[in-house]
């Protein structure tokens, strides 16, 4: 496979042609904030808004994720735009998540607090007001896990494993605007949907929303 | 817009449906770019988008029927339940909302004992939001059938529905009295 030459923040890569730049920098060891992006995936979503970088020539901020890697690439992974960008989107998400973590299965495995600590960005709101909707239910309805819609991104990484890796096709994203969550058909819970109870989407779950019920207890 | 406890069917209604579908499906490939046309015609059709319905179009185009549903939740304009024999729609555009269109909605919803988007079992009623009907001076605005009902307060929502109460007893009673004299 042929390589390209690219410079991130100064450091000098040789990454494979053709590859999504997110990926790359990865694999190079540079952290780049990300919750949706899925590498099997033909065409990313770039809907979580997180992987923003700057490259040379471009005037705006690109989605790394949906940027291929090019000769003489030179990318900055933090500028000011970038950090407005990721702030602004960062708080977006937490407008909306049930933040206590203390009291959240995945505590100190959760991709948000990661994110929280790589760009010290404060896991509370401080420009935006906290939605104030009703929580929405909890389904616990399975034997294996339960889903809190509460604390789900909507990054889609269930969604995907259930489709087009297990192929059993029991969950998607459901409904609109605020009201949207991970659901069955007719919105009926997981245990009377199709659902196999395999529990891959849980694995996949990059924060609290899908949790093994062994670790609620 | 909760399919859970979708009404219950009617007899023969499913039979109608499978076969309205069926007929709107041989008329289309098998796609995934087919799934909204269809289930447009099928609302257009049957007047909603029924769940047997919504089954039947994700065998035909080999995808999981969640994904139907979410194409039929994420637009406004698919209807998950049949309408009712009286439609209230309740206003929420920004004038409305202003004046308190949320307040006109629950009362709604107590009064008929469902929520928003949803039919009552006897599917007298059925229950939506609009985004504006054009007349902001009136606000809140709810058009009952083609009634535009304005200003409306929690107790002309009694005075609505009580109307349709006189309305059906009446009917009933002249149906009865009709009987009677044959």
């Amino acid at each position: 496979m042929s390589k390209v030459n690219i410079t991130i923040d100064g450091q000098q890569y040789q990454v494979p042609a053709g590859e999504k730049l997110l990926w790359a920098a990865l694999d190079c060891g540079v952290y780049i904030p990300h919750l949706c992006a899925n590498k099997d995936k033909e065409r990313p979503d770039a809907s979580c808004r997180l992987c923003f970088v700057e490259i040379e020539g471009f005037d705006a901020p690109v989605t790394s994720c949906t940027q291929e890697v090019f000769e003489g690439m030179v990318v900055k992974t933090r500028t000011a735009r970038v950090d407005r960008l990721v702030q602004t989107a960062f708080e977006l998400l937490l407008s909306n998540h049930k933040l206590r973590c203390g009291k959240c299965p995945q505590n100190r495995q959760c991709e948000l607090q990661k994110i929280s600590r790589e760009r010290k960005l404060k896991l509370k709101l401080t420009r935006l007001r906290p939605l104030l909707t009703e929580e929405k239910a909890v389904d616990d309805s399975t034997d294996v896990f339960i889903y809190d819609p509460n604390r789900c991104v909507l990054c889609g990484q269930c969604i995907w494993v259930d489709h087009k890796v297990v192929e059993v096709g029991a969950i998607g994203f459901i409904n609109r605007g605020f009201k949207r969550k991970m659901g069955t058909f007719g919105d009926v819970p997981l245990a009377e949907s199709r659902c196999t109870q395999c529990g891959e989407c849980v694995k996949v779950c990059p924060v609290g929303a899908l949790v093994f019920k062994e670790k609620t207890e | 817009m909760k399919g859970g406890e979708a009404l219950e069917l009617l007899a023969g209604e499913l039979e109608q449906i499978q076969a309205e579908t069926a007929e709107i499906l041989q008329q289309h490939g098998t796609g995934r770019q087919e799934l909204i046309p269809i289930i447009q015609e099928i609302q257009e059709r049957l007047g909603y988008l029924p769940k047997p319905a919504m089954e039947q179009v994700a065998r035909a185009l080999d995808i999981p029927e969640v994904d139907v549903y979410s194409v039929a939740t994420f637009y406004n304009q698919f209807r998950l339940n049949p309408p009712g024999k009286h439609q209230i729609k309740v206003c929420m555009g920004t004038a409305c909302h202003m004046m308190g269109g949320h307040i006109v909605m629950d009362s709604f919803e107590r009064r008929l004992e469902i929520k928003e988007g949803e039919t009552t079992p006897d599917r007298e009623f059925s229950l939506e939001r609009v985004a504006c009907v054009g007349c902001c001076a009136l606000a809140p605005v709810v058009v009952v059938d083609e009634k535009v009902e304005a200003k409306v307060s929690p107790i002309r929502v009694d005075g609505i529905l009580l109307t349709f109460e006189i309305e059906k007893k009446e009917q009933e009673k002249e149906q009865q009295e009709g009987g009677a004299e044959e």
